[in-house]
């Protein structure tokens, strides 16, 4: 890393001061205002818009092994949806995924 | 509203939201570790911990500050990452648009990942409650997560260099998200957004960080509510 020390302060007030700026933009600027129906339709659907394309890459190329996919990661994934969406509880899926992940690498690490 | 029923409806958002430790925690600890070790001071970390905010973008800054890129594409690059952060601040909107400017300030600067879709999904729950209880319950969500994100950054700076890298703490994460999405599938539109989102943002790997999930969130948007008025005009 080759910055001075006032330029990665500076880094993080403009990251600081952009990242707030984003989350105050409709909830402090646009407040109370009617929204358009279609687009408080598309926002309903954010979560499961942002968060699966977000993970994606991290599960099928994760760079922990260099990029190359991973059965275990995979596998250990497939736990956490599996579980999370049968019994509904996030605690659930993370618990069947963590313990899945650390299983699998352990098995695999025995092999 | 009374000023009892507020403080009752911040405790059960405190409780909703500790469960979300589990994963901040480690995640934190994480961003510690990295950070340090990629040659930033105690003080700059906590820096990025505390003013930031928010955990993706923090490490996508880290990771682009490590190839000494340039300062503004540092900035364009966490930035974008956090883009999706204005759909739930335009999200929160009809829930808690009518709150005091501080209060929606406040709510803004802790509105995260968790604090967010833990609401949310309580608002949609409970259409009922009052603009101050809505306050509350989010304020309580956060209050369980945001001091522990940063005293766990801290821990990791501090000790994180102990860990060992066979750990592969960096797969927490992954597994957090998906089983916070995997219950969200209730409808064949939300899956359908689901699977529109992991397919572009697949396709458009290449993009620079963030970017090209910025493309696949709005196209499973566009994906979730097509499907929805499909679905509506068959029932019709």
């Amino acid at each position: 890393m080759t910055y001075t020390t006032s330029e990665i302060w500076l880094i993080i007030g403009l990251l600081a001061a952009g990242t707030f700026a984003i989350r105050f933009s409709f909830l402090g600027l646009i407040g109370d205002r009617e929204m358009p129906p279609i687009v408080l339709r598309m926002l309903r659907y954010t979560p499961v818009a942002v968060l699966p394309g977000m993970v994606a890459r991290l599960v099928f190329w994760p760079a922990a092994t260099g990029g190359q996919p991973d059965l275990v990661r995979i596998v250990a994934a497939i736990a956490a949806v599996a579980f999370a969406y049968r019994t509904k509880k996030v605690l659930w899926g993370m618990g069947a995924g963590v313990v899945t992940f650390y299983a699998g690498l352990w098995i695999t690490g025995l092999l | 509203m009374t000023a009892a029923t507020d403080k009752s409806v911040f405790w059960t958002g405190l409780r909703d939201g500790l469960p979300f430790v589990f994963m901040v925690v480690p995640f934190a600890v994480l961003f510690g570790v990295v950070a340090i070790d990629a040659g930033l001071s105690l003080a700059q970390t906590l820096g990025f911990t505390i003013l930031v905010i928010a955990g993706a973008a923090q490490f996508a800054a880290v990771q682009l500050m490590l190839d000494n890129a340039a300062i503004g594409f540092v900035l364009l690059a966490a930035l974008a990452v956090n883009m999706r952060m204005a759909m739930y601040s335009a999200a929160l909107v009809p829930y808690l648009g009518a709150a005091p400017l501080w209060q929606r300030a406040l709510v803004s600067y802790l509105n995260f990942d968790q604090s967010y879709m833990m609401s949310i999904a309580k608002f949609e729950e409970k259409p009922e409650m009052s603009v101050p209880d809505r306050t509350a319950y989010f304020l309580g969500v956060a209050t369980a997560i945001a001091p522990l994100w940063c005293v766990a950054t801290l821990v990791g700076a501090v000790v994180g260099k102990a860990i060992p890298e066979a750990f592969a703490i960096d797969f927490v994460l992954p597994i957090a998200f998906l089983s916070m999405v995997a219950p969200m599938l209730r409808t064949l539109a939300h899956v359908a957004a689901a699977f529109v989102s992991i397919v572009v943002s697949m396709l458009l790997i290449g993009l620079p960080s963030g970017s090209g999930l910025l493309i696949a969130a709005l196209c499973a948007m566009i994906a979730g509510v097509t499907v929805e008025s499909w679905k509506a005009r068959a029932r019709a």
